[in-house]
């Protein structure tokens, strides 16, 4: 059961801070089979033309998607969840990148309620548009 | 390029493959997720991105170049282990931005009784 039965429409929901470092992308290329080695390895991402290594797309949506199914009471109560790719999450060697995710609750309806959702590294958005549905 | 007819074309998957609770647990610990009774709400995407990879790379297009635009899921059934899940992949649309080539898949994940559990739209940047 989660909490969205109290929600209205403008409601700010709690930030919820998450890590990304090298090991963690490690461990979801293993995880979900996206083995792309702009991810792991530096020499290649910058031989790209990338800064350094970056999360996947993927990877940051998620961990926004372990924030929503917080809010959800569960993944089973998320029905719908989007976003856009708009930055990339650069990951330096040794260094814990932290995500920063929070909610606004766009709209309320019987059985579900849709918000939207923010997704900041560095003082930046790394996401737009991310949105999702979750059951009320 | 992608040759324009196969937009509209679905390309619809020839296995399915079993959903295991281990595949959805290992998936979740990825993203520090503890509550792996359904898998997280991302998890079709490793399904779909593989056949989505197989669809578009046979038909031309350079999987080294590519960079996910945006993501979609819409799932009306979360997925479980023991699911036998078959994905089916359409090209909805594709093109030229600045020699960029921008192409939408949408991959329709459908249980062994034929029910669309949850749909995926990927759309894939493949850079000039």
């Amino acid at each position: 059961m989660s909490t969205a039965t109290t929600w209205n429409v403008g409601d700010v929901l709690p930030a919820k801070t998450y890590v990304i470092n090298r090991a963690a992308l490690v461990a979801y290329a293993n995880a979900s089979g996206d083995q792309n080695p702009i991810h792991q390895n530096e020499e290649f991402a910058k031989s790209v033309g990338l800064e350094n290594v970056i999360a996947h797309g993927m990877f940051t949506m998620g961990l926004v998607g372990r924030y929503v199914s917080g809010l959800a009471g569960g993944s089973a109560n998320v029905q719908e969840f989007s976003a856009r790719f708009t930055k990339p999450v650069v990951v330096p060697a040794d260094v814990d990148v932290e995500l920063i995710v929070s909610a606004t609750v766009a709209e309320v309806s019987d059985g579900s309620v849709r918000l939207d959702l923010t997704a900041i590294c560095n003082d930046t958005k790394v996401l737009g548009m991310a949105k999702a549905v979750i059951r009320r | 390029m992608l040759n324009p007819d196969l937009v509209g074309h679905t390309f619809n998957g020839v296995e399915s493959t079993t959903i295991t609770s281990e595949s959805i647990a290992a998936f979740a610990a990825a993203l520090g997720e503890s509550n792996i009774e359904v898998a997280p709400p991302t998890f079709a995407i490793t399904i779909s991105l593989e056949q989505s990879q197989s669809v578009l790379q046979s038909s031309g297009l350079n999987w080294d170049r590519v960079v996910h635009g945006d993501q979609k899921f819409v799932i009306s059934e979360p997925i479980r282990a023991g699911m036998q899940i078959t994905c089916n992949s359409t090209i909805e649309s594709a093109r030229v931005v600045a020699g960029n080539e921008i192409v939408t898949v949408r991959s329709d994940l459908v249980d062994a009784a034929s029910t669309v559990v949850a749909t995926s739209w990927s759309t894939l940047v493949f850079r000039a």
